[in-house]
């Protein structure tokens, strides 16, 4: 398969985080839409990984895995922001008793 | 190398320590001698001594600059340790004092890695381990719902700004020739930008002004630091985003300086607007800890100047900025998180009641706002010399200069109300201070006099 299908799939998805991450009002679905942004990065990473290989640095495989080990960098910085992010989703419910963003408006003025 | 080994050990060791160390000031203690020993240990390597030689694969590089500038981060926290220890400990009712410091100390360790990147992958490390433990920071204070809301719209900005930071990262890695994340090896020299690398340039640019809070990316920068406890606030506003820049530069300079010419237009916009949207709206804010925070985005339309110019005036300017701006940023903060009252109202007659404070206060307050005598005045001064030298866009100069004047207006305002008004009635003034608080602040005022006079002291470390 050509590499632009990669980059259109990877592409949607981001697109479907951003968009998510702008219009939702809801801290936990916020939170999976940047997920969702993070992990379409991963699956893109693979892809030009995998066409690096077979093209430009075909006579050097190792150059090319670096994207690969990119990934695991990536999911496990992702691991530590959601241990991070859901404690601090779980501080506001805890004081608030909701998890919707609308209540952020206090610093406004 | 020994900048981030030591500190991300001396974090554990903090971690570790809330459990055995019951007394509440002694982690203060341990903090102090940690940073000392970072200091020390950053010094010597700066003279040769190496402690670690680990072999990196060039992913990280400490040369002089890395190494002057992290020795001003340490010196610059460890000042701030001196002056803020006591109001550390009484943050959320001061039961996990040593876990703030240790958590402090893994910031450091981010600042350490952010400023000696040479891969795209140490860049995106050092962003992560230097924000992820701010985000614990911002939110340090639970029961407070000012504090829980800044930490959250805190976290989500930083996360959301990581994820276009990331496609950025894997359209560069995608559309360069050499399939390599290392910086210096993307060869761009020849021509065009291919399309692919150019739309990961743009992504850089808005990720990287997110973090060093740049308009139009700066919305969440005066609630962030509004709702933040003051003592963290300093630490966010001064040492981070000034690592947040050297980072922004470093990458810049050795990646995408070739071509500069491409780029340079959209950088003139957000210096600009950072500029014009900092200082106009810090004007009409009526607390002062907000306002502080939208002149740290007017500073940072300055440190902006230096990745416009590019050049090795800009580097050294970005250095005494980074002295400068911190310096005066954390004695200031440090003299309001003492206080009751943020409103500007709470600085009536503070000359009559706490001399110290006053004088030292509006020695601060002239160096942000750029007096000659001072390190600010120097630190504008070689700014705007490096984007003449750069010689594009010389009405970007000029414009600069204006947004400098406009940000005398609110900088005034507070040494006014310091000096020339008498303290309102039915305020419960005391702001609690000792001798050593008050020697401490006439030492960070000292050294702002200092670097305003002698600036080579700083800057031809350079070139050692």
């Amino acid at each position: 398969m050509e590499i632009k299908w990669y980059i259109f799939l990877s592409l949607a998805l981001f697109c479907i985080g951003i968009v998510g991450v702008l219009t939702r009002r809801n801290a936990i679905i916020i939170f999976m839409c940047i997920e969702l942004m993070l992990n379409s990065v991963n699956l893109l990473l693979v892809a030009f990984s995998k066409m690096h290989l077979s093209g430009v640095a075909a006579q050097f495989p190792t150059l090319a895995s670096d994207a690969q080990i990119f990934v695991f960098f990536i999911m496990v910085v992702a691991a530590a922001e959601v241990s991070v992010g859901l404690a601090i989703i779980i501080m506001m419910y805890r004081n608030t008793h909701s998890v919707d963003i609308n209540f952020l408006n206090r610093l406004k003025n | 190398m020994s900048a981030i080994i030591i500190s991300a050990i001396w974090g554990v060791v903090m971690m570790f320590g809330g459990v055995f160390l019951k007394k509440s000031s002694s982690p203060k203690y341990w903090a102090i001698a940690g940073i000392i020993i970072l200091l020390i240990a950053n010094v010597m390597e700066f003279f040769g001594w190496q402690f670690f030689n680990i072999d990196t694969h060039g992913m990280v590089r400490f040369d002089n600059f890395t190494l002057v500038f992290n020795t001003v981060a340490f010196a610059c926290t460890l000042l701030y340790f001196l002056l803020n220890g006591r109001d550390i400990e009484k943050v959320g009712n001061g039961n996990n004092i040593s876990e703030y410091f240790a958590l402090i100390f893994f910031v450091l360790c981010g600042v350490a890695i952010s400023s000696s990147f040479k891969t795209l992958l140490m860049l995106f490390l050092g962003i992560e381990i230097m924000s992820i433990p701010l985000y614990i920071l911002t939110g340090s204070d639970k029961r407070n719902l000012k504090s829980n809301e800044a930490s959250l719209k805190y976290f989500l900005m930083g996360a959301f700004s990581t994820g276009i930071m990331l496609m950025g990262i894997a359209f560069i890695y995608g559309g360069n020739n050499l399939a390599s994340f290392y910086i210096d090896n993307l060869q761009l020299g020849n021509g065009t930008l291919p399309v692919m690398v150019g739309a990961g340039l743009v992504m850089l640019v808005v990720s990287m002004s997110f973090k060093v809070s740049a308009a139009p990316f700066h919305f969440w920068t005066p609630d962030v630091y509004d709702g933040a406890p003051t003592v963290f606030t300093s630490f966010m506003a001064t040492i981070v985003k000034v690592a947040g820049f050297i980072a922004f530069i470093r990458l810049f300079q050795s990646s995408f300086g070739v071509i500069q010419s491409q780029w340079q237009g959209l950088i003139v916009i957000i210096t600009a607007a950072t500029l014009l949207i900092g200082n106009l709206t810090a004007v009409f804010q009526q607390s002062v800890k907000r306002m502080l925070a939208y002149s740290s985005i007017a500073q940072a339309g300055f440190m902006m100047l230096a990745l416009f110019a590019l050049n090795d005036t800009a580097k050294e300017g970005l250095i005494l900025y980074a002295a400068a701006y911190s310096l005066a940023s954390i004695g200031l903060f440090a003299i309001l998180a003492r206080m009751q009252d943020y409103t500007i109202e709470g600085f009536n007659g503070l000359g009559q009641r706490q001399p110290v404070l006053a004088i030292t206060a509006t020695v601060f307050l002239l160096s942000l706002t750029g007096i000659p005598l001072t390190a600010g005045f120097t630190a504008k001064f070689y700014m705007l010399l490096a984007a003449v030298k750069n010689g594009h866009q010389l009405w970007l100069v000029i414009f600069a200069v204006l947004c400098a004047a406009i940000s005398a207006y609110y900088y005034f305002k507070i040494i006014q109300a310091i000096y020339f008004k008498e303290p309102t009635e039915n305020i419960n003034h005391q702001i609690d201070v000792n001798r050593r608080f008050e020697w401490l602040l006439i030492i960070v005022a000292g050294l702002i006099v200092l670097l305003g006079v002698l600036p080579g002291l700083l800057v031809d470390w350079l070139y050692y």
